[in-house]
C-alpha cells in the first residue's frame, strides 16, 4: 500500500442530509498524493472541493470509502482523536487567513503548540515561533498584531502557524483570495520555497494561473475528479514578481 | 495534559479584551464587595448586643413584676406591682447559689446642682448592683449595705450626668439635690456607653432602694429584681426556685398565671442577637442579590464572547484543540473573571465597612469565614455562570465555526 502517498483516499463519498433529502457532495473520489507534491485542487463552486478539503483537514469525516493519512486510517476516528491529527498532521491556511484578533504574530504562530501533547515552557514556544516567522520573512514582526500587518504579512503568520508543528501535509484553501496580485505571486513563492524543502502542500484554488504554480492539478464537478494532470508549463514566482518589477519600471520610464 | 497550557490560553483572551474583563469583573466586585460589608454590618450589629448582653453582667436572672400572658389585662414586664421588698428578701435567703441580689426602682426626675440641672434617670439599688452588673466605679465609691438599711441620702452618678452637671469637676462628695433632697455623690461610675436600645446607660443616677423608695420615687412596690448565681450550672435550677417561692408567696393557686416574669440572662442574649442574626441574614441576602446579578452578567458576557469569537473557536478547533480544551478555557476564563473579581470584592467590602466604622461609628465585623465563603461563592458563580456559555461554544462544530461571519 506504501506507494509513498501521505495522502491516499479511496471511494470517498459525503452525503449530507438536509430534513428528507439527501444530497451527495463528494461521489466516489480516490485520490493518492506523495510526499513533497504541490497539488492545486480546482473546481467550481459546488464541484465538491470544499468537502473533499474539509475531509482532507480531517475536519469532517467520509460518509463511506477510506482515507489513509501518513499511513494511517482516519476515516472512522473520533471528534478528539481528529482534532489530535489536525494538530500533529496538518497544516491550515485560509483565504481570510484566520488570525486571532488583538494577539501578536507570535503568539498566533503558537496557538497549535498550546494544544499539542507535549508541553513546552514559554521560552520554547517563543523562539520556536520566532524561528517559523523568520522562515517565511517576518523577522521583526513578532510583536505586531494582525491590524498592523499587511494582507500578505498576515497570511505569511497564517502560514507560520500551519507550519510550526512539522504537518505531514499543509491545507490552504483559497490562499491567495484576499490578496492582490503581486502579493498572491509572493504567497506562492513561499509555498514553492516550501515545496522545494519538502512539505506536501494541497491548495484550493479557482484561479487557473494560481493553480499554475502547483506541479500539479486536480479538478472537481459534480462530486467527481474531472481530470488530473501534470501542470507543463509551471510557473515560477520568482521569474513572475522579477517580471511584475520590470513591468512597473518600464511604465515608469 | 493540558491543563496547564489552557490557562495560559484563557489569560491571554482575558488581556486582549482588557476593558471588558473589567467590566465584567465589576458586577462580581460589587457584588461580593456588598456581601463583605454588609455581612460585617450585621456581624458589628451582632457582637455588639452580645457585648452589652454581656454587660448585664454574669448569670443574671432578671424578675419583673407583671406578666406577659397575665389573662385578660396584660401589664407588660414591670407593669402591675406585684414584687415586694419582701419577695427579693425571700430569694436572698431561700434560693441556693445565689450570689447578689438588688431590689431595682426606677424613676426620671429632675436632678440640680448649684446653677445646673439634668433630667435623668434614677435607680435604686442594693449595695450588690454594681458587683451584679460588673460596673465598677471610676471615682470614689459605691454606696455600701449600711447605707441601703438606713436609707442614707447618698448616690452614685454615670459618667454623662457628671458631665453634664459638673463638667469637668470633680463630682465626687458634691452635694446634688434631687426632688429637692440633697444627696451626697460617693462616686461616679465607668463609663458604659448605648444599651441595646440606644438607651445612653451613662446617663443616670444610683441610690439604694431604700432612699429611692422613701425620698424620691414613694410606693413600696419594685419594678424588678436583679439576681446573680455564683455557678452557671445552676442558672437553670435557680430561676425554677424563684417560680416556685414567687408562686407561693403570692398565693398563685396552681394552673394560674404567674403575676411576674423570670427571664435569665441567656434568653435576653438569644432575643436580642435573633433579632441582629435576622437583619445579618437579610443584609446578606440583598447583597446576594447583586452578587447573582454579576454573575448573570458573566454569563451575558461569556455568551456574547463565544458568538463573537466563534471564529477563533473555529481555528483552534482546527489546529488541534478538543471540545473540552475549549470547554476548560472558557471556564478558567468565567472563573477567573470571577474570582478575581472576588478577591477585589473582598478587598473594597473591607475597604467599604472600615469607612462605615470610621465615619458613620456603625460597627462592624469581617471574619474570616465570612472572606472564605465570599470568595469560594464567587468562584461558584464563576462555574455556574459560566458553564453554559462554555459548553455552548465546546459544542460547535469546526467547519461552521470557521465559515462563521
Amino acid at each position: 500500500m506504501n506507494n509513498g502517498a501521505v495522502v491516499k483516499l479511496i471511494d470517498v463519498h459525503k452525503v449530507y442530509r438536509t430534513g428528507e433529502m439527501e444530497v451527495p457532495a463528494v461521489r466516489g473520489v480516490s485520490l493518492d498524493i506523495r510526499r513533497a507534491e504541490f497539488v492545486a485542487l480546482m473546481g467550481a463552486s459546488g464541484s465538491g472541493k470544499s468537502t473533499l478539503m474539509n475531509i482532507l483537514g480531517c475536519l469532517d469525516r467520509p460518509t463511506s470509502g477510506r482515507y489513509f493519512l501518513d499511513d494511517a486510517d482516519v476515516s472512522g476516528l473520533d471528534r478528539d482523536r481528529l482534532a489530535d491529527i489536525r494538530n500533529r498532521k496538518i497544516g491550515f491556511v485560509f483565504q481570510n487567513f484566520n488570525l486571532l484578533p488583538r494577539t501578536s504574530a507570535r503568539e498566533n504562530v503558537e496557538l497549535p503548540l498550546l494544544y499539542n501533547v507535549q508541553r513546552l515552557t514559554n521560552a520554547q514556544l517563543r523562539e520556536k515561533a520566532d524561528r517559523v516567522l523568520a522562515s517565511v520573512g517576518l523577522v521583526g514582526r513578532e510583536d505586531h498584531h494582525p491590524s498592523q500587518l499587511s494582507g500578505g504579512q498576515q497570511q505569511r503568520v497564517a502560514i507560520a502557524r500551519a507550519l510550526i508543528n512539522d504537518p505531514e501535509v499543509v491545507l490552504a484553501d483559497e490562499p491567495t483570495g484576499n490578496l492582490d496580485s503581486r502579493t498572491s505571486i509572493e504567497i506562492m513563492g513561499i509555498f514553492q520555497q516550501l515545496n522545494e524543502r519538502g512539505i506536501t502542500i494541497v491548495m484550493v484554488t479557482h484561479e487557473q494561473d494560481i493553480a499554475s504554480y502547483a506541479q500539479r492539478n486536480v479538478e472537481m464537478r459534480d462530486g467527481i475528479v474531472l481530470s488530473d494532470r501534470v501542470v507543463t508549463q509551471r510557473s515560477a514566482a520568482e521569474a513572475e514578481l522579477e517580471k511584475a518589477a520590470r513591468s512597473t519600471r518600464e511604465e515608469a520610464g | 495534559m493540558r491543563v496547564g497550557s489552557t490557562f495560559n490560553v484563557a489569560f491571554r483572551a482575558l488581556r486582549r479584551n482588557k476593558l471588558r474583563s473589567v467590566l465584567t469583573a465589576l458586577g462580581i466586585i460589587i457584588g461580593v464587595g456588598a456581601v463583605i460589608a454588609m455581612v460585617g454590618i450585621g456581624n458589628g450589629a451582632k457582637a455588639q448586643v452580645e457585648a452589652q448582653i454581656a454587660s448585664l453582667g454574669q448569670n443574671v436572672i432578671l424578675i419583673f413584676s407583671g406578666s406577659t400572658t397575665s389573662s385578660g389585662i396584660r401589664t407588660g414586664w414591670g407593669g402591675a406591682g406585684t414584687l415586694k421588698i419582701e419577695d427579693a428578701e425571700a430569694i436572698r435567703r431561700e434560693v441556693p447559689g445565689v450570689a447578689g441580689v438588688s431590689e431595682e426602682v426606677v424613676s426620671t426626675t429632675q436632678v440640680a446642682a448649684g446653677n445646673q440641672n439634668w433630667f435623668t434617670r434614677i435607680y435604686g439599688e442594693s449595695a450588690d448592683y454594681f458587683d451584679i452588673r460588673q460596673w465598677p466605679l471610676a471615682d470614689g465609691a459605691p454606696f455600701t449595705p449600711q447605707d441601703v438599711r438606713s436609707a442614707n441620702k447618698v448616690c452614685v452618678i454615670g459618667r454623662t450626668t457628671a458631665t453634664q452637671i459638673y463638667g469637668n469637676e470633680d463630682p465626687v462628695g458634691q452635694i446634688l439635690r434631687i426632688k429637692e433632697v440633697p444627696f451626697t455623690i460617693t462616686g461616679v461610675l465607668t463609663p458604659k456607653g448605648l444599651s441595646p436600645q440606644g438607651v445612653d446607660q451613662d446617663d443616670i443616677v444610683i441610690m439604694p432602694y431604700t432612699s429611692a423608695m422613701k425620698r424620691v420615687i414613694g410606693g413600696t412596690n419594685l419594678r424588678n429584681i436583679n439576681v446573680q448565681i455564683g455557678d452557671a450550672r445552676q442558672v437553670e435550677a435557680a430561676q425554677q426556685q424563684i417560680i416556685a417561692l414567687l408562686r407561693q408567696r403570692h398565693n398563685i393557686r396552681p394552673g394560674r398565671d404567674d403575676d411576674f416574669t423570670v427571664r435569665n440572662q441567656q434568653e435576653i442574649a438569644e432575643a436580642a442577637t435573633a433579632t441582629s442574626r435576622v437583619m445579618t441574614l437579610l443584609l446578606g441576602a440583598i447583597a446576594g442579590v447583586s452578587l447573582v446579578v454579576g454573575g448573570i452578567g458573566i454569563m451575558n458576557i461569556m455568551l456574547v464572547s463565544v458568538t463573537e469569537r466563534t471564529r477563533e473557536i473555529g481555528v483552534r478547533m482546527a489546529v488541534g484543540a478538543h471540545g473540552t480544551d475549549i470547554l476548560t478555557q472558557f471556564l478558567i476564563e468565567a472563573v477567573t473573571l470571577s474570582s478575581v473579581g472576588g478577591v477585589i470584592g473582598i478587598i473594597c467590602g473591607i475597604g467599604a465597612s472600615r469607612i462605615l466604622s470610621a465615619y458613620a461609628h456603625w460597627p462592624t465585623l469581617i471574619s474570616l469565614s465570612s472572606i472564605l465563603i465570599a470568595f469560594l461563592f464567587s468562584a461558584a458563580v464563576g462555574v455556574f455562570f459560566g458553564f453554559y456559555p462554555a459548553r455552548q461554544a465546546a459544542r460547535l462544530d469546526p467547519i461552521e465555526a470557521l465559515r462563521y461571519e
